[in-house]
């Protein structure tokens, strides 16, 4: 029920207020009865929910939490060929 | 960034192998086991379809919680869908989630062998086409959801009354998230150490419904996103707060969730509903201020009003062998139950927690019953 699926804006109808949404392959309309006026524009990545669009994915928060897991991905590993090299 | 990249890499092996070893490390500095409660059901259902119970080390426990708003509403108000679906003239609508959900006299899908006209929706807007499709029924609306679905049914009042649509009704079973929480800590008997705070209903009311947890219950909160990857992010932010003496309210799932929230959902909730005194939670009883209900000013909207005389008000036990009530308040999980898994399944429920795609029972016996 909560859960919300992350989805790509293709299209925006104004005057309907709603857009489509590519959901991995899967075209949607989503009201956009719950988003400021011209808050969404294509391109967007945002949540929906059924049948609205609830919010927009912040796309450089994303970005930023993506790069933080390779940074400690990389820290870890260098950590553990440490572990083994002293191990050796 | 594609689209690709939020499904595939929140989800990425490895970075949960990471975060389970940085979780392993940081624990041993921990000076006593901890209990995370996952409020919501989804998160729930990501922890045990993705093994993150057997990623982490004993110290650190999941406490399952009672955000699966199917699995709470007490067996009296199902029994209100199925008396007001078998009334004349009357199309019950309800999201999908509610099909198998047993009650009294039986579940919707049962109403609906008995000759009822259910009809299960994606959205709630749907609503509006069978409406206008059958001027000559009575459309009622069985709205149920945390605050996340909440103003979905708000956006379709607002076009019934645009539209001056003279059929559609509703009846409300939304709820909200604090007050629960404050209740489970209220109990003294409570094992909670830390809570990981919902991803979408956050979405919508912001991070700062929360800020009463750390400050006035002294009990650190994490608001994470559905993902495994963030699930185990957000597991790691709530150690290293023990680790470090801190108390906070923090963010993991900040693609998604700010502090204020979608300030428009909220307005227009605030525009139709009020809350209710009490709302009854299946095991947990009456929770004060936790319900909404349709304003005065809509009463004409309002089946619980129009049909008052024909919906019972009287309480309906459960299951008699059913710990469901337990499992909600997380004293309890779904293996301690004497039926679950036997006379209670996904094709033979008992109760909702195993229909419910959120339910706890309904996770377990998916992921973890084998």
């Amino acid at each position: 029920m909560c859960l919300s699926i992350p989805s790509k804006v293709v299209k925006i109808d104004k005057k309907a207020n709603v857009a489509t949404l590519d959901t991995m392959g899967i075209k949607r309309d989503a009201s956009l009865a719950l988003m400021e006026d011209g808050a969404v524009e294509i391109g967007d990545y945002v949540l929906l929910h059924i049948g609205f669009t609830m919010n927009k994915i912040d796309e450089v928060s994303a970005l930023e939490s993506l790069e933080t897991y390779k940074e400690i991905l990389e820290i870890m590993d260098r950590e553990e060929n440490k572990t083994i090299g002293e191990g050796s | 960034m594609n689209l690709k990249n939020l499904y595939d890499d929140f989800r990425d092996g490895g970075t949960i192998k990471t975060f389970a070893k940085i979780i392993q490390k940081d624990a041993k500095k921990l000076k006593r086991s901890i209990n995370i409660m996952e409020v919501c059901g989804g998160h729930t259902h990501t922890i045990m379809r993705y093994g993150l119970k057997q990623l982490l080390p004993k110290n650190i426990n999941f406490i399952h919680g009672p955000g699966c708003p199917v699995c709470i509403i007490p067996k009296e108000r199902i029994d209100h869908a199925y008396i007001l679906s078998l009334q004349k003239d009357v199309i019950l609508v309800s999201l999908g989630d509610m099909i198998k959900v047993p009650a009294s006299h039986g579940s919707l899908q049962d109403a609906r062998a008995n000759g009822a006209d259910v009809r299960f929706i994606y959205s709630p807007l749907d609503c509006l086409k069978i409406a206008i499709e059958n001027p000559k029924k009575k459309i009622i609306f069985f709205a149920i959801g945390f605050e996340t679905t909440t103003p979905m049914t708000a956006v379709l009042l607002e076009m019934v009354i645009k539209q001056n649509i003279k059929n559609l009704f509703f009846h409300i079973n939304h709820i909200t998230v604090p007050e629960v929480m404050g209740v489970l800590l209220d109990d003294p008997t409570n094992k909670i150490d830390a809570f990981l705070a919902p991803s979408h209903v956050s979405v919508i009311s912001g991070a700062k419904i929360y800020e009463i947890f750390p400050k006035k219950y002294n009990r650190p909160v994490v608001v994470s996103g559905f993902e495994p990857v963030d699930v185990m992010e957000s597991i790691s932010m709530l150690v290293k707060q023990f680790i470090e003496n801190r108390c906070e309210l923090e963010i993991e799932y900040k693609r998604a969730v700010d502090f204020e929230g979608n300030v428009k959902a909220q307005k227009i909730i605030a525009k139709y509903f009020k809350t209710r005194d009490f709302f009854k939670w299946r095991g947990l009883g009456n929770v004060a201020k936790s319900g909404l209900k349709l304003k005065n000013r809509y009463k004409k909207y309002d089946i619980e009003f129009i049909y008052k005389d024909l919906l019972p008000l009287t309480e309906v036990k459960d299951h008699k062998l059913c710990i469901c009530g337990d499992i909600l308040k997380g004293i309890a999980t779904p293996l301690e139950c004497k039926i679950f898994g036997k006379s209670c399944t996904p094709s033979s429920p008992v109760r909702a927690c195993m229909v419910s795609s959120e339910g706890a029972c309904s996770a377990y016996f998916k992921y973890d019953f084998i």
